[in-house]
C-alpha cells in the first residue's frame, strides 16, 4: 500500500525530457503525461530540455526536484544523472550508480544472475569482434552454441528498437547489422517461449514494492516499437493471467532485481514466465515509458492508485532524500 | 488465475474503416523527433528558408488586412476561396503559361488538402494511380488512405519516361485495372529534383487524353528555377489536367493556401466537397496573401528565394563531391531536393539510426515509394540549412555511410578472416 501524502503539493517540479536519442519522441510524450499528472495533484511544473541551458534552467527555475524523464544515453548511461547530484536539486529515479548499471543489459544481467536470478543464456559482442574474426564462423558457433530461436538486441537503448527474434540461421546477420545501427554492442539471448511480463517497482522510503504484473500480448507476437505505441496492436493483462505463484515468484524476482542493481523509486523490470512457471529476467528499465499506453501507468491504475498520488509521492519521496 | 480482461487501450477497434488499419505508429517517424534540437543538421524536412521572407512586410499587410477588413477576414467565407486571392492565382498561374477562369479556382487549405479532396472525389479501393518513380511522400499517404494502387512509372533525368507511362498503361489495361489519374509533379520533382522535359510533357498528355486518364500536375515548385525558367506546365496544353499549386514554397507553409484548377465539372464536385469538409478554407490567411501580393515585390522576393535555394544546392553539390564523390546524385536546377543513390545492398531506412546518432537526419528512399522499393536511395533536402550546416551534414552523413558499407562488408565476408 502506498502511504498517503504528508507534505504540502505545491511542489515546484521540472522534467527533464526529450534529448538526442532514438527515443526522444517517447520521452516527450511521457513528460507530458507526467506533467499533467503531477499539475492535477498541484504541484507546478515546467518541462525542459537537457540542453546547453540545462544548468541555467535550474538555477533560473529553482525546482524542488527534478525528474528526468529521458529514454536513451542521455537519461539512462549515468551521466546526466551525475551532473543533476552536483547541482543539490533532489532528483526522481535511479542514482547514477544504479542508472548505470542497468543501462548496459549486458552487466545488469551479470548483476542479477549473481544475485540468484535466471536469465536467458547470451553472449554480448561488440561490433569490431566481427571485424577482427570470422563473422560467418562466430555467428555459425553462436547459433549452435545457444540455438534457436535468438533475441538479438542492441546492449543499450529501448522500445525495442533494433531488436530482433531470429527464427532462422540465415536471419542472424541481418538482425546483427540491425542492433548494430543502434549501438556498437548487441546482445544475441537465447529466445525463452512464455508470458511476457512487466513489473513496475515502486520505492516511496518504505521498501520497494511490486505493483502487478502486466502481461503483455502483441497481436503480431512481436512487442516491438509499432505495438508498444499504436493503441489496438497490443492486448494488456492486469493483473497477469498467471498462477498466484507465479505471480508471487515473479515480483520477488524484480524486487530482487531492482535490489541488486541499487535502483531507486522507481523502475520497470522485464521479464518472461516459461511453460514451467519459472521467471527469467531479460532487463531493468530504469526510466520506464509513461506514455499512455505504457506499462507502469497500467500497473498503478490496476493497484487501485492514481498516477497524480504515485508521482506526487515519488517526487516527495525524492525530496525527503528517500527511497 | 485471474479473470482478466485484455485492455487494448482502443474500444473502437471493431468500429475504425478498414483504411484506418493502415495507420500504425511509426519507428522511422520517431527517429525524425531529434532534428528539432540545434545539435542535428535536417537535410530531411522539405522546409522552406521562411528567414529570407521579409517579415515587416507580411506584419504591415497583416496591420492593413485587420484595420481595412478585420471583421471580414475572421469571418466564415466561401467555399470556393476569395475572388481577389483567386485573380492573383490566375496571374501567377499565367507565368507558367497557363490561362484560366477565376471561376475554375479553387482555394484550398494547402494544395494537400487540394489533392485529397480530389483522391476523394474519384478514387476507390483498388483503383490505380500512376506516379512517378519516385513520388512525392505526401501524395502516396493519400493514394493509400484511399486504398488505391500506386504504380510507378519508371523517371530518368528528363522526368517521367513516356515509353514506360504507355507500357504501365497497356499491361494495366490488359489486366482489367482501373486507372484514374496520373500523379506527376513535373518541376524539380520530390523528392528526385528532375524535370520533365518539354518535349515529353505533350506526348504525356497525347498518352492520358488517348486513355481516360486524368492528369493530376502538383507544381509546388516551378517558379523557383535557379537559372532557366521551367517548360510550360501540362495544364497550358490541355484544360482537362487538373493543376494543384501552392503558397507554401513561394511564401511560407504556415499559411496553409493552396488551390486547385480544374474543369468546371470537377470544379463543382470539389467546391462541394470542400464545403461539406472544412465548410471553407481560411478566409484570414487568404485575405492575408492577397494583401501581401498586391502591396509588394512578391515576384523581387522570389528571386530571393531563387538565390538563396541555388546557393544551397551548390553547397550540396559541392559536399557530395568532397565527401561522397563515388555516389551518384541529381542535380536539380530548382526547388529543394537531391536524390542520392546509396553503394549496394545498404538500406537507407535501416541506417536511419545511425545517421541520428551522428546527428544527421534525411529521408529514407522506401518513403517515396509505393511499393516498397527505392531502399538504396535517399533523399536530401538543402532548402534549409545554411550552406556551412549543409556541408557539416553531408560530411556526418559520408561516415555514417562508411560505417555502415564498413559493418555489411563485415558480415558479408562468409568464412573469411579480415
Amino acid at each position: 500500500m502506498i502511504p498517503k501524502s504528508k507534505i504540502a503539493n505545491k511542489l515546484k517540479v521540472q522534467i527533464l525530457a526529450g534529448g538526442i536519442s532514438h527515443e526522444r519522441e517517447i520521452s516527450l510524450k511521457s513528460a507530458r503525461r507526467v506533467a499533467d499528472a503531477l499539475t492535477e495533484a498541484g504541484a507546478t511544473v515546467v518541462i525542459r530540455e537537457p540542453d546547453g541551458n540545462l544548468l541555467t534552467n535550474i538555477k533560473k527555475d529553482k525546482p524542488d526536484v527534478l525528474w528526468p524523464v529521458l529514454h536513451g544515453a542521455s537519461g539512462e548511461d549515468g551521466a546526466l544523472r551525475d551532473i543533476l547530484a552536483l547541482t543539490g536539486v533532489p532528483f526522481v529515479g535511479a542514482t547514477p550508480k544504479g542508472a548505470r548499471l542497468a543501462w548496459d543489459k549486458t552487466i545488469a544481467k551479470i548483476i542479477v544472475e549473481r544475485s540468484g536470478i535466471q536469465t536467458p543464456l547470451s553472449i554480448t559482442l561488440p561490433k569490431e569482434t566481427f571485424r577482427e574474426l570470422d563473422a560467418d564462423g562466430v555467428l555459425k558457433a553462436v547459433g549452435s552454441a545457444l540455438a534457436l530461436p535468438l533475441v538479438v538486441k542492441p546492449a543499450r537503448g529501448g522500445s525495442a528498437q533494433g531488436v530482433t527474434i531470429v527464427k532462422k540461421a540465415e536471419q542472424l546477420s541481418h538482425a546483427m547489422i540491425d542492433a548494430y545501427v543502434y549501438c556498437d554492442v548487441a546482445i544475441i539471448e537465447r529466445c525463452i517461449e512464455g508470458t511476457e511480463l512487466a513489473i513496475s517497482v515502486i520505492d516511496l522510503g518504505a521498501g520497494p514494492i511490486a505493483l502487478p504484473a502486466v502481461e503483455i500480448v502483441p497481436a503480431t507476437g512481436h512487442f516491438g516499437y509499432q505495438e508498444r505505441y499504436t493503441a489496438g496492436e497490443t492486448s494488456y493483462f492486469v493483473p497477469a493471467r498467471v498462477s498466484k505463484t507465479v505471480a508471487e515468484k515473479a515480483a520477488k524476482l524484480a524486487i530482487q532485481a531492482h535490489e541488486a542493481l541499487g535502483l531507486r523509486h522507481l523502475s520497470r523490470v522485464d521479464l518472461i514466465v516459461d511453460a514451467k512457471g519459472i521467471p527469467w529476467f531479460l532487463e531493468a528499465n530504469v526510466v520506464p515509458g509513461l506514455t499512455e499506453t505504457s506499462l507502469v501507468p497500467q500497473a498503478i491504475i490496476a493497484a487501485g492508485h492514481s498516477l497524480s498520488q504515485v508521482y506526487l509521492e515519488l517526487v516527495q519521496a525524492a525530496v525527503r532524500g528517500r527511497g | 488465475m485471474p479473470n482478466t480482461t485484455a485492455n487494448n487501450f482502443d474500444d473502437w477497434l471493431d468500429l475504425y474503416a478498414q483504411r484506418a488499419s493502415k495507420l500504425s505508429v511509426s519507428e522511422v517517424r520517431a527517429l525524425f523527433a531529434v532534428v528539432s534540437r540545434p545539435e542535428v543538421v535536417s537535410l530531411a524536412g522539405g522546409m522552406p528558408y521562411v528567414h529570407a521572407l521579409p517579415k515587416d512586410t507580411i506584419e504591415k499587410s497583416f496591420k492593413k488586412l485587420m484595420s481595412d477588413r478585420g471583421d471580414l477576414a475572421i469571418q466564415y467565407s466561401g467555399g470556393q476561396g476569395d475572388l481577389t486571392l483567386r485573380d492573383q492565382v490566375r496571374e501567377l498561374m499565367a507565368l507558367e503559361g497557363i490561362k484560366s477562369s477565376v471561376e475554375d479556382i479553387v482555394m484550398t487549405t494547402g494544395s494537400q488538402h487540394g489533392l485529397d479532396l480530389i483522391s476523394g472525389l474519384f478514387l476507390e479501393r483498388g483503383d490505380v494511380v500512376l506516379a512517378e518513380g519516385p513520388s512525392y511522400v505526401g501524395a502516396i499517404g493519400i493514394f493509400r488512405h484511399y486504398e488505391a494502387h500506386i504504380e510507378h512509372v519508371e523517371t530518368d533525368h528528363d522526368g517521367l519516361q513516356p515509353e514506360a507511362l504507355e507500357e504501365a498503361i497497356k499491361r494495366l489495361k490488359a489486366q482489367g485495372r482501373k486507372i484514374k489519374f496520373l500523379y506527376l509533379v513535373p518541376n524539380f520533382a520530390n523528392p528526385s529534383g528532375v524535370t520533365l522535359a518539354a518535349k515529353r510533357r505533350a506526348r504525356i498528355i497525347e498518352l492520358c487524353r488517348k486513355n481516360h486518364i486524368l492528369v493530376l500536375e502538383d507544381n509546388p515548385y516551378g517558379l523557383l528555377y535557379f537559372d532557366k525558367k521551367v517548360p510550360n506546365a501540362l495544364r497550358s496544353m490541355d484544360d482537362n489536367v487538373i493543376y494543384l499549386g501552392s503558397f507554401s514554397k513561394i511564401l511560407a507553409p504556415g499559411f496553409r493556401v493552396g488551390y486547385v484548377l480544374c474543369p468546371p465539372a470537377i470544379r463543382e464536385k470539389l467546391v462541394l466537397a470542400q464545403e461539406s469538409a472544412i465548410l471553407c478554407p481560411s478566409a484570414f490567411s487568404q485575405m492575408l496573401i492577397s494583401e501581401y501580393l498586391a502591396e509588394s515585390d512578391w515576384q523581387g522576393q522570389i528571386e530571393t528565394f531563387r538565390g538563396v535555394y541555388r546557393e544551397r544546392r551548390d553547397a550540396a553539390l559541392a559536399a557530395m563531391k568532397e565527401y561522397l564523390p563515388k555516389l551518384s546524385t541529381t542535380r536539380p536546377d530548382g526547388g529543394f531536393y537531391l536524390w542520392i543513390t546509396l553503394p549496394d545492398g545498404i538500406d537507407s531506412k535501416a541506417m536511419l539510426p545511425l545517421a541520428v546518432k551522428e546527428l544527421v537526419a534525411y529521408t529514407p528512399g522506401t518513403a517515396f515509394y509505393g511499393d516498397g522499393t527505392g531502399q538504396n536511395k535517399l533523399r536530401i533536402c538543402y532548402s534549409f540549412p545554411t550552406p556551412d550546416n549543409i556541408k557539416v551534414g553531408i560530411k556526418r552523413l559520408s561516415n555514417v555511410i562508411n560505417l555502415q558499407t564498413e559493418l555489411l562488408d563485415t558480415f558479408a565476408k562468409k568464412g573469411t578472416k579480415k
